[in-house]
Parts: C-alpha cells; sequence; structure tokens
C-alpha cells in the first residue's frame, strides 16, 4: 500500500513537474468542484509534508548557516499550504520541496555522518556503557554506519528514573510540550527507592492547572483528582472509571477540519494520559486498557462519518468492561466456586473487589464458610471488605498482618487478588501479600490467586525494587489520643519513610490461577500472553 | 467547558447606606480600586476566561474595561436587572439561566480574599458534589467606626455551621434567627455522622460551585429567592432526607411530584447518574467514613461541602467596619501588585508617607504633612502640615492646611477646610468641613439636601 502510493505519487510528481501549468489548472478546477473538503490522497499529502518539515527543522539545527537560506522559501510554502485548504497549494508546493529535499541530504549526508558519530563517541565515552534512553539512537533517516558496532540501548521507563537529572529533564519537555504541569516531588525518599516519584497528597495537580479546565478535559480533572486522593483505589475501579472517562471525552470530541478521527483522537488522548500518569502512576490494567482503546480508535475506517466513529467506539468501550471485567468476574466466580468447600476457612487480604464478589457469589449459592479478614496500615483497606462481607452476612474475623502466622493453622485457603501478572509468573499485588504467600507455604495452605486476563501484562520483574509506587509518607502519621506521632519526621535528618504500595510474589508461592480461561498455574502466564497476541 | 463564573453586583449595600449612597457598592473604592476589582482579579487569576456579571444599569455604565484596571483578556458579560422587584440572588441566577451551559461559580462582588481557589473547586469535583462553599474565621473588628456614636450592637445573628469529622463535609447550618427553642440535630444525621463539630465564628464568604442540576432546580422551583436564605440551608437539608426509590414508570413520578409540589431535586440530579459511576464506586476500595455498614456517602446523591479558611484574607465588604478593614488588610502585597504609591503622584520632599499607606494617581501632597496607615484616592490634594492617620480618602478629596485627620472616612470631592480637626469622623460625598473649630469627634457629615437618607443622623447603632 505505502509503496503503490510511493510511486504513485512519484508519477505525479513527474507528471507535476513535466506538464506544469496545465495539471495546476486542472487542480484548481478539481478543488473548485469538490468544495473545501481535501480527499484523501490530499490528507495524506499534507501529512507528508508535515513530515518532512520536521525532518528539515531537524536538519537545519545540525548544519551551518549558509544552509538554511534554500530552506525558507519552500518551508514558506510548506506552510501556507498547510493553512489553506484548496488543493492548489500542496501540488506547488510539492515540486520544491521535493527538490529541496533531494539537494540537502545529497549535500549533508556526509557531513551529518561524521558530526553524528564524533557525538556518538563523546557521549559513549562519557557515559561509560549505562545505554540510557537518554542518549539519542542515531534516527533512522540517515543509516548507521555499518562498521560501528552500536550497543544495545534497552529504554527504561522514566518513572524508574527519577535520580537521573536527563530523564527527569526529558519528561519535563514532553509534559511542557502537552502543556501539563510537573508535579513536584515531596520529602526525603529512603535511598532504595530514590530512583522512584514520590508525591504528597496535600499539595495536588490542579493547583497548577487554571480553574475552568481548558487543555484537559474536566472529566480527566476529575479523574485525576479522585486518582489522587485514593477515592477511585483498586486496579479494577481505575480501569472502569478510566474507561469511562475516555467515553465523555470521545462524546465531546470534535474533529478539526483536514484532520482523520483515527490520528487526531490518539494525539488528544496523550496528553490526559500523561496528566494522569502525574497524578498517580498507571496501573498494569489501565495500561492496557489504553492500549486497546488507542488500537480501535486506529483502526476507524477514514471514511467513516464521525458520528458514526464515536458511537462505534463507544460501543467498543463498553464490550470491553461487559467482557473484560463484567462477566470475567462471572467466570472467574463460576470457577472459583469449585474450590470453596462447606466448612472452609478463607483468608482474604486487604480489599480486592475481586475476590470479595468471588466470595458474596460462593455465599449465594448457599456454600458454608468463614473467613478471615487480615489487613495492613496504613490504608486498612480490609475495613471496606470486612464492612462488604458482614453486610452480606458472612462470618468474618478481622486481623491485622502481624497476626498471620498465629491465625494461619486454621485456614485452609487463601484466595488472594491480584494488581497484575507479570510475563514470568510473578503476582504483582498489594505490598504485604508475598509475605501472606510466603507464610501460607511454610504451613502448607493453598493459595489461590484470582485474576482477570486483561491485567495480564509483559513485563518481567523479580523484585519489588525495581518498579514500585511511593505513596505520601504523610500518611504513615498517626493521631492517638491527640498526639499526633512522626509529627516533625522531616527534621529529623536520618529518618526516612516509606509507604511502599505493590510487591511480588514469586510463583513457587502461588499453587493457582483462576482466570476468565480457566484454572491455570502460574507459569502458564506467558502462553496466555502469546494466545492473547495471536487472537488480536 | 467546567465552570462558568456569575458574579452577583446588583446588592445595594444597605448595611453601609452612608457609603453607598452616592457610589453604587461594587464601585466603592477599595485601597483605590474599585470593590468588583477584587473577585474579577481573583477569577483572572486561577484562569477564567468569562466572567457573567449582574448588576444594576447604573453599574453596567461604569464597568467599562479601563475603569476596571484589568490587566487580562477576561471577557465580561453584563446582565441588567431591574432592582425595583427586590430581586434576589437566586431570582438573578434564574434569571440568567440560559446563559449558563455547566457547573457554575457563583461570586459576590463584596468578597476580598486571596483563597487558593482549587481548595474549593477540587472538594466540589473530586465528591462530585451538589454544592461546594468557602467560609472563612471571622475576625473582630476592634477598630472604632467613624461616625456612628453609642455602643456597637452586640453582634449580628451567629451561623451555626456543622461539619463533620474531616471538616469538609457540610451537615448543618442554621441561623441564631431561625433557631426558636434551641438546636435540635436530627437522629439520622448523628447516626450516619457520630462525630460533628459545630462552629460558630466563622464567615460565609459567598462563594458557592453550584451542579448545573441546582440551576435547573431553582428554574423548576420560583419560590426560593435568595441562595445564601434558602438554597443552601435547603440543600444541606436534602443531603439527608428520605432518598426517593427511582420510580419506574412514568404515572408514579407524576403521582410524586404532586405530593411533593415540587420537582425532586434527586429525580433532576440521578437521572444522570451513569451505570459506570456506580460500578466504580462499587469496585473501588473507599470510603468516606468507617464503622458502619453503609457504603460512601451513605449512598446519598446530593453532598455538600465545605472549605474552611484558617489563615489568609477574607473579607465581606458589607459594612462600615469590614470597609475600613479591609483598606487597611489591602496594602498587604498579596493581594495589590502595584506599587503602593502611584507613580504620577507628586509627593513633595518634606512629607512623611508610612510603608502600609496607599496613593492614587495624581495625587498632590505638599510638604511637611504625614500620611499613617491611611488611603489617599486619585486625584486628592493633600496641602502642607497635613496629618492623616489611619484614615481613607476617596477620589478627588482636598484637604487644606494644617488638618489632623484620624480614623476617618472622607467620601469623594470633600473638602475639608484649613486647620480642621476630625476625629472618627464620616465626611459624606462633596460636603465641606468648615475650616478651625474645635475637635470634631465621631460626627457624620451629609448634605441635609439628601432626602433619601435623612434618617441617618449621627448614629447610635
Amino acid at each position: 500500500m505505502a509503496d503503490a502510493d510511493e510511486t504513485s505519487k512519484q508519477a505525479e510528481r513527474n507528471t507535476n513537474v513535466g506538464d506544469g501549468i496545465a495539471v495546476k489548472k486542472q487542480d484548481i478546477a478539481r478543488a473548485k468542484n469538490e468544495g473545501k473538503e481535501l480527499t484523501k490522497d490530499e490528507k495524506q499529502r499534507l501529512r507528508k509534508e508535515k513530515k518532512q518539515q520536521k525532518k528539515n527543522k531537524k536538519d537545519d539545527k545540525g548544519e551551518s548557516e549558509h544552509e538554511n537560506v534554500p530552506l525558507p522559501p519552500s518551508q514558506a510554502v510548506v506552510q501556507c499550504q498547510s493553512q489553506k485548504a484548496p488543493s492548489v497549494a500542496p501540488s506547488l508546493a510539492l515540486t520544491p520541496v521535493s527538490v529541496c529535499t533531494s539537494e540537502k541530504p545529497a549535500k549533508s549526508k556526509a557531513e551529518q555522518r561524521a558530526e553524528r558519530r564524533a557525538r556518538q563517541e563523546a557521549d559513549r565515552a562519557a557515559k561509560g556503557k549505562k545505554g540510557e534512553s537518554a542518549q539519542q539512537p542515531p534516527s533512522g533517516k540517515s543509516k548507521a554506519p555499518p562498521n560501528e558496532l552500536q550497543p544495545v540501548v534497552k529504554r527504561l521507563p522514566e518513572h524508574v528514573q527519577v535520580d537521573d537529572p536527563a530523564a527527569v529533564r526529558k519528561l519535563a519537555k514532553k509534559l511542557e510540550r502537552q502543556q501539563i504541569p510537573v508535579r513536584s516531588e515531596y520529602g526525603y525518599k529512603v535511598s532504595l527507592f530514590s530512583h522512584l516519584h514520590q508525591y504528597s497528597r496535600k499539595a495536588p495537580l490542579t493547583q497548577q492547572i487554571s480553574i475552568p479546565s481548558t487543555v484537559i478535559h474536566p472529566y480527566i480533572v476529575r479523574l485525576g483528582l479522585q486518582y489522587s486522593q485514593g477515592i477511585v483505589a483498586g486496579s479494577n475501579a481505575r480501569s472502569i472509571a478510566l474507561l469511562h472517562a475516555f467515553q465523555k471525552v470521545i462524546q465531546d470530541y470534535k474533529t478539526p477540519p483536514n484532520e482523520e478521527l483515527s490520528r487526531d483522537l490518539v494525539n488528544k488522548l496523550k496528553p490526559y494520559i500523561s496528566y494522569l500518569n502525574q497524578c498517580r502512576p498507571l496501573s498494569a490494567s489501565m495500561g492496557n486498557a489504553i492500549k486497546y482503546v488507542k488500537k480501535e480508535i486506529s483502526n476507524i475506517p477514514c471514511l467513516c462519518k464521525e458520528e458514526e466513529a464515536k458511537k462505534q467506539l463507544l460501543s467498543c468501550i463498553d464490550n470491553y468492561i461487559k467482557e473484560k471485567i463484567t462477566l470475567a468476574a462471572t467466570t472467574i466466580s463460576a470457577y472459583a466456586i469449585e474450590k470453596i468447600s462447606n466448612g472452609d476457612v478463607i483468608l482474604v487480604y486487604g480489599c480486592s473487589s475481586l475476590v470479595n464478589h468471588i466470595l458474596c457469589d460462593a455465599f449465594d449459592k448457599k456454600r458454608k464458610f468463614s473467613v478471615i479478614v487480615v489487613d495492613s496500615r496504613p490504608r486498612l483497606e480490609g475495613r471496606e471488605a470486612l464492612r462488604r462481607l458482614v453486610k452480606k452476612g458472612i462470618c468474618c474475623t478481622y486481623v491485622l498482618i502481624s497476626a498471620v502466622s498465629y491465625i494461619l493453622p486454621e485456614v485452609s485457603k487463601v484466595f488472594l487478588g491480584a494488581h497484575a501478572l507479570l510475563a514470568n509468573g510473578y503476582v504483582m499485588s498489594r505490598v504485604g501479600t508475598s509475605q501472606i504467600a510466603l507464610v501460607a507455604k511454610a504451613y502448607n495452605v493453598p493459595v489461590l490467586v484470582c485474576c482477570e486476563t486483561y491485567k495480564f501484562c509483559e513485563r518481567v520483574q523479580t523484585d519489588s525494587f525495581v518498579s514500585n509506587e511511593l505513596d505520601d509518607p504523610d500518611d504513615l502519621m498517626v493521631t492517638r489520643k491527640g498526639k499526633i506521632h512522626l509529627e516533625n519526621w522531616q527534621d529529623i535528618r536520618q529518618l526516612g519513610l516509606l509507604n511502599l504500595v505493590y510487591d511480588v510474589t514469586p510463583p513457587d508461592f502461588v499453587d493457582l490461577v483462576i482466570t476468565d480461561l480457566g484454572m491455570i498455574p502460574c507459569t502458564s502466564v506467558p502462553v496466555v500472553l502469546r494466545v492473547k497476541n495471536v487472537d488480536q | 467547558m467546567e465552570l462558568q463564573a456569575v458574579l452577583m453586583a446588583a446588592g445595594g449595600g444597605s448595611r453601609m447606606m452612608e457609603l453607598t449612597y452616592n457610589t453604587h457598592k461594587p464601585l466603592l473604592p477599595v485601597g483605590n480600586k474599585p470593590l468588583i476589582w477584587y473577585p474579577l482579579n481573583l477569577l483572572e487569576r486561577v484562569g477564567f476566561e468569562e466572567v457573567i456579571i449582574i448588576t444594576t444599569k447604573d453599574v453596567q455604565k461604569m464597568l467599562t474595561p479601563d475603569r476596571l484596571k484589568l490587566d487580562g483578556k477576561m471577557k465580561l458579560d453584563v446582565v441588567c436587572i431591574q432592582l425595583e422587584g427586590e430581586m434576589g440572588t437566586a431570582d438573578a441566577l434564574r434569571h440568567v439561566q440560559q446563559k449558563i451551559k455547566t457547573d457554575v461559580l457563583v461570586l459576590s462582588c463584596d468578597l476580598i480574599t486571596d483563597v487558593a481557589l482549587h481548595e474549593v473547586v477540587d472538594l466540589f469535583r473530586a465528591h462530585n458534589a451538589s454544592m461546594a462553599m468557602l467560609m472563612s474565621k471571622l475576625h473582630e473588628f476592634t477598630e472604632t467606626v467613624p461616625g456612628q456614636k453609642g455602643k456597637k450592637k452586640a453582634g449580628e445573628q451567629r451561623d451555626f455551621v456543622g461539619v463533620d469529622a474531616t471538616g469538609q463535609r457540610l451537615l448543618f447550618m442554621a441561623n441564631e434567627a431561625d433557631l426558636e427553642d434551641g438546636l435540635t440535630i436530627r437522629k439520622s444525621i448523628m447516626c450516619k455522622h457520630p462525630s460533628m463539630r459545630i462552629r460558630t465564628g466563622l464567615l460565609d464568604a459567598h462563594l458557592y460551585c453550584l451542579k448545573r442540576c441546582v440551576v435547573d432546580f431553582l428554574v423548576e422551583n420560583k419560590n426560593i429567592s435568595s441562595i445564601r436564605g434558602e438554597l443552601i440551608p435547603y440543600l444541606v437539608r436534602k443531603q439527608f432526607s428520605k432518598s426517593v426509590n427511582l420510580p419506574n414508570n412514568k404515572d408514579e413520578v407524576e403521582m410524586s411530584q404532586k405530593m411533593e409540589g415540587q420537582t425532586n431535586l434527586e429525580i433532576l440530579g440521578s437521572c444522570k447518574d451513569e451505570e459506570l459511576l456506580r460500578l466504580t464506586q462499587e469496585r473501588s476500595c473507599w470510603n468516606d467514613h468507617h464503622g458502619d455498614m453503609s457504603e460512601a456517602y451513605h449512598g446519598g446523591k446530593v453532598r455538600c461541602y465545605v472549605h474552611i479558611m484558617e489563615d489568609g484574607v477574607c473579607y465581606r465588604v458589607n459594612t462600615l467596619a469590614a470597609y475600613i478593614e479591609a483598606n487597611r488588610m489591602v496594602s498587604a502585597p498579596k493581594l495589590i501588585e502595584d506599587p503602593p504609591i502611584h507613580p504620577s503622584a507628586v509627593i513633595s520632599e518634606c512629607t512623611q508617607v508610612g510603608a502600609d499607606s496607599i496613593i492614587g494617581a495624581s495625587c498632590q501632597i505638599s510638604d511637611k504633612t504625614s500620611i499613617k496607615r491611611s488611603t489617599v484616592g486619585a486625584s486628592s490634594t493633600v496641602r502642607e502640615k497635613v496629618k492623616i492617620t489611619n484614615s481613607i480618602l476617596m477620589n478627588g478629596v482636598t484637604v487644606e492646611e494644617g488638618c489632623n485627620i484620624q480614623g476617618s472616612v472622607i467620601c469623594s470631592n470633600a473638602v475639608i477646610g484649613r486647620n480642621a480637626d476630625i476625629k472618627y469622623c464620616l465626611v459624606g460625598s462633596s460636603q465641606r468641613i468648615e475650616p478651625d473649630g474645635e475637635q470634631r469627634v465621631l460626627e457624620y457629615y451629609h448634605g441635609s439636601s439628601q432626602g433619601k437618607i435623612c434618617h441617618l443622623e449621627p448614629m447610635t447603632v
């Protein structure tokens, strides 16, 4: 498809150069007949012009000054054609631009290559063998000289590089481009986790944006606020809220002229996603949901009318929620109920919406069991799980995690929820889960993890340090009898407060994973991922 | 669009008639800027691009951008209402209902504050509240009020405000005047919120974020005429009234409406409640209270929140005492970015102008004068050997030589004769104080030709 386009464009160019005026007149006539709407070809041409423009700008930076002179006229022409609708300009601009771009690289390719080689050597010498993403790998337009062996540059995500000033600067530049404010770090970070972000709940991101928010959609602002204050917490709730907000964004979206919905809407969503990431780091389930939505948007056929496209997208999102979250929960509880027998004592940790759902369903189906809810500070989410189960009528016991080895001899099964399932079989869940799994293993109690397939992610992690989330350290302050303990923790130099959110549990401690595809062992996660990718 | 701002500037200033009989309240100079500049500046600073101003015809003529000294590009959409009908704030909001397409932020023109507005709006956003308002600690005015002889009244009727343990959710609001036999709190409220703090020393800043469905509700219910007096207490009470089960068929809706006599706020609001929002709340492991069996917010759809400012500037300029206090406070650099002494003022060498005084444009201050803690309006002339302390001089005032002005308010275009000694007096607009004479204390000078206010003699309030 691309090749055919190229050749047709080549042909067009040649004919333009050859026929010149006659073709231009035809174009003008055609444009007048078709009105202001650009045809698909013209839109593609426009896009190519913009890309050329960007390339030329980049070249300019590396070039000496005298080479700028041939560029401005073509750039000026290119720019003015991007503003006007009629197709006269593209055909006019095409000629000078094509001429220019063929001239310039020929002049300066050698120079560019030499400069770039020199730069790379200098960078490599300075940074050693770190191979960070801050170093720009050679851009694709000029092929790297084959006799040079480039070290494989592994890109680290920026959210684990907070102690690297270059990565922080890069993030700041990206956010500035998207007009999103940067959230400032808070408090002293424990050295092992100094590569992660740590924010304060008392300094919300809304302080730095205008009050009737114009850059960011109001629903996204509200969502970000709810994330950062913990009003919407829990992997499933966050994903549903995110998709709901996306639905609102799509409803309010209007395609600007000369743009296609399938391309522009994705660009519109990018700053919103950065904003939400600043409010609270995205979860794996949210990441998968975003990938799905972006894929659906890009798959919208270009000839589709805006109303239809919007309706289709909204129904896609509804289907995703229905299939991957609601129906998955029903399926999982149908599988799980086979594992719950009468007289069981089930241990749960924290508040997992899926595990609560399973237990409530099992209770509805007249299974006789009792539950032990284990809870931990500072979130104390177990209280909410306790409330929901007791409201249903289930017999519950409530303990803190420090007592888990005391009550485990009485437990027959452990049901755990998961935030994400990693590709090497590790389970990423609320901090404390790995402890429970460890102690359960020691007492030979089966551990069952319940997780929907949309939470499976391709990351690999073997410890909880590399990638995690740091919550507000002030949450650890507690008021007892009117006295706030740890009130002035910032004044004590040697004291650091650590409020971790997640930890990873190795697959040796997990006996079974119950997903909507069935009950699988932990090590089968890569298989599921592979099957999912093939499906898509 | 997220929020629209509505500025209420149609009030008459009935509690400071001495000042407002000549100048309309929104245009009263505070720190040499019209009073309405302060809320407009607040809105502009946080990023509002449009404001709807509801005011009278006379004020509208004066509301041109250069008069208002607004630097930014905020669009002012001025709507006039007739004052004869005694329109309340809710009636005014109903009047502009056509222009309101989103949630609305209602402000009063006499609010001077440096609050971080995102605190109020964040409460409104995060909890999907029906109403969020701003309150501040009440400051006692200790300065002697000029022109008022006799003891001040013991104080206006207090407001009782009940908030929950977090200090953000508004549970109870009543004015002392409405409470005949004492404070009663419904048992259902106590069951849901066993820990409640009742505060009395709070000033209501008259800054409200209201949801769109509340505005629609106002349109349906024409008997509500004041936002502060009727709508807010209604909303606070409505949080705890028995929730109406959404009727399934049309007949039930009509029947329930007839029984109630007015459209139910919940029906208007909850139709918009999305299925997905409910699902989110179900799956989220968050609750706003702990200890009982109910879900977040006790399942209530109407929620009212309040942000209480513990420190910072917050004044409502609706009495003379507040006006004077505001003039003092405004010289604090937080609110005005302009230099206190206007560059075009001509001040001679041997004068002493205190750092906390504000001198307006084109003033002429002659030798050997001393100005402390005072505000001098634009185009005023102050001759030699004058001592001005703790006073407010509005525009165009002429002060002849040798005067001693202390703690007074001199309205625009007044003339103070030579060697006059004025202490704690209020000189009305365009009045003339005779030169010489003994010290005048706590006098109120107004033209007897103004028929409207002849009952305002030296005050015994």
